[in-house]
């Protein structure tokens, strides 16, 4: 089994954001950075096939040099090894832009199933896997909470809304993109981080794997608008807690 | 009918398109819409499969040839729009949440930044949040119907539904619910939680992590795929507001958030935002409204 994982490195969203010098994206310096969540479910199940199947897993991050600490991430979670894009540009690639490029690494080297997130937390576009799998022409599932590999064949719960989930069977090769629930992603053991400093780590330039050109560009970003002009609490415990119980008292009956 | 039939009018007729729909239904139950439904039968082809509606819908596009190709946001766009898009060679918006000088805007980093963006090939594609765009008056007119059919069986093969168990405490019921989100930080402190909606003589809610932790069951999760609820008082505690969850609770009368990140997105829609450490803030205010 050839497993491919995708993951993206974001910013922590509870961080202070700015705007850039350009208007186009979020300034990135004094940013701290993690694994966008929906590819550490991504990590996760592709190590959990890896381990039920046998085979050999890579992680794969279009970005800048501080990628690699995200992806050493994986690799301590168990992937075999890294492919890292290398592009200082990547924030501003359309989700076209980067699912070409996954698609081209991967058009040779005959993945059997590929995993990414449902969507990037910070662009959050939801297109890079479904794109990816359109252009390699293998089917995609999206959104997946459940997955089984059997007997050659891929089951996966897929999540509608209210609670219901439908149930799909595709053959591989395959593409899925991974949502909150699919699994609990492990913590990486001291031993399996010591390791995954001696997996192999390739650096591949982007230009040799960008063969496409955008179809969408940013015009502007920028911070909405505060329109619900609700009030902000903030000070000593005790004081807050006497504030809000005035307020609970005037404004609701809850505590009439 | 699925919901955001009519947030897609509402778009359309918010940029003054002329519109044509795509629809898989019955004759029995159409929208109300001015135009021309192309309607795929439900029985033939309502359960989902990508393969086999990506070909409908390109063969509709190639007989309507649209500047535009909408969807909502919903497991069915997000997961369609991508594939059509990829076969027009067109560029794709996805959750676009407002429409202005002739551009899509899009919430980035859990709605904390707006972007706008343009699209450069000839056919835009884009996926438009749940509520974002909404008709303001009732829906008018009768479509004219013209029936499509679909071949083929694609690869992907639909072994049936799964439904979430019922039963259990009914969030849609309470006056109060007090929910507990990531900011929690551990599974002993929904005590903290439970012991507020406790005195606040309501039910303790939970956002979606917290549910996927298994730290609280899946009938107290509120947002879009959990329960949609609008009681006399919400209180969020340690919840970011990801649109999601925003989704399942805005409608609430009056809503308090406790959270430590001051820019956090619940402040959008909170009437007041305590900025407080959970597990200290919660003690001290239990405390309080218990001794009244
Ligand atoms: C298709 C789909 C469907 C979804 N459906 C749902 C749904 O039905 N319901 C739902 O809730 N989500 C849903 N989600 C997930 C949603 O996008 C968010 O990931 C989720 O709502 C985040 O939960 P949270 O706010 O608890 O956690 P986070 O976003 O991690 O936020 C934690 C918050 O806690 C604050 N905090 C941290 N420590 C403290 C402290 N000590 N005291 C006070 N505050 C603190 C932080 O500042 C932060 O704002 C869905 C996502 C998708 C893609
Ligand atoms: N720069 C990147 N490098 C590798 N994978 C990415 C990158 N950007 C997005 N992805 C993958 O595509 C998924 C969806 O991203 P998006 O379409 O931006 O919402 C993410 O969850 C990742 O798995």
């Amino acid at each position: 089994m050839n497993i491919l994982v995708c993951i993206k490195q974001v910013p922590d969203m509870e961080s202070k954001f700015n705007v850039n010098g350009e208007g186009s994206w979020y300034d990135s310096a004094d940013l701290a950075w993690r694994m966008n969540e929906y590819d550490e479910y991504a990590v996760e199940q592709a190590v959990q096939l890896k381990e039920q199947a046998g085979g050999d897993l890579t992680v794969l991050c279009i970005g800048p040099e501080r990628v690699k600490e995200t992806m050493k991430k994986a690799l301590a979670m168990g992937c075999d090894r890294g492919v890292h894009v290398a592009d200082d540009d990547s924030f501003k690639k359309d989700p076209f832009s980067i699912a070409s490029i996954i698609a081209e690494h991967a058009k040779v080297k005959s993945y059997d199933v590929i995993f990414t997130g449902m969507q990037s937390q910070d662009r959050g576009s939801a297109q890079v896997g479904v794109l990816a799998a359109e252009t390699l022409g293998i089917p995609s599932v999206t959104t997946i909470v459940g997955f089984v590999f059997e007997g050659g064949k891929i089951t996966v719960k897929r999540e509608l809304e209210g609670g219901v989930k439908a149930v799909v069977k595709l053959p591989v090769p395959a593409l899925v993109t991974c949502q909150l629930g699919l699994n609990t992603p492990r913590y990486p053991t001291l031993p399996n981080i010591m390791k995954a400093k001696k997996k192999e780590m390739l650096t591949v330039p982007v230009a040799e794997l960008l063969k496409t050109s955008a179809v969408q560009e940013t015009k502007t970003i920028y911070f909405p608008e505060k329109k619900g002009g609700g009030l902000i609490l903030e000070g000593d415990i005790g004081e807050l807690a006497d504030k809000l119980i005035k307020i609970l008292k005037d404004k609701t009956a809850v505590l009439a | 009918m699925q919901g955001g039939v009519y947030d897609l009018i509402a778009f359309a007729n918010k940029v003054g398109a002329e519109s044509a729909m795509f629809l898989v239904g019955s004759d029995g139950e159409l929208p109300k819409y001015e135009g021309t439904v192309y309607l795929a039968d439900v029985a033939a082809c309502g359960e989902y499969n990508p393969d086999v509606h990506k070909q409908l819908l390109l063969e509709i596009i190639a007989k309507v040839k649209p500047d535009m190709v909408i969807f909502c946001h919903s497991s069915y766009g997000w997961d369609l729009a991508p594939r059509v898009a990829n076969a027009l060679k067109a560029g794709q918006v996805s959750e676009v949440v407002d429409f202005v000088d002739g551009l899509p805007v899009v919430p980035v980093c859990n709605s904390k930044l707006r972007r706008k963006v343009a699209v450069t090939t000839a056919t835009t594609v884009l996926t438009l949040q749940a509520g974002a765009f909404s008709l303001a008056d009732d829906p008018t007119g009768t479509p004219t119907v013209e029936k499509i059919s679909a071949g083929g069986t694609g690869r992907i093969e639909f072994a049936g539904y799964e439904y979430a168990e019922k039963g259990g405490v009914d969030l849609t019921k309470a006056a109060v619910i007090v929910s507990a989100g990531r900011g929690i930080g551990k599974p002993e402190n929904i005590a903290i939680v439970a012991g507020l909606a406790k005195a606040l003589k309501g039910e303790y809610g939970a956002s979606r992590p917290v549910v996927d932790a298994e730290w609280a069951e899946h009938n107290r999760q509120v947002g879009t795929t959990g329960q949609t609820v609008s009681p006399k008082l919400y209180v969020a505690c340690g919840i970011s507001g990801a649109i999601q969850h925003l989704a399942g609770m805005k409608k609430s009368e009056f809503i308090v958030a406790i959270n430590t990140d001051k820019d956090a997105p619940i402040g959008e829609v909170a009437d007041v935002l305590v900025v407080a450490d959970l597990k200290q803030f919660i003690p001290v205010l239990t405390e309080k409204i218990e001794a009244m």
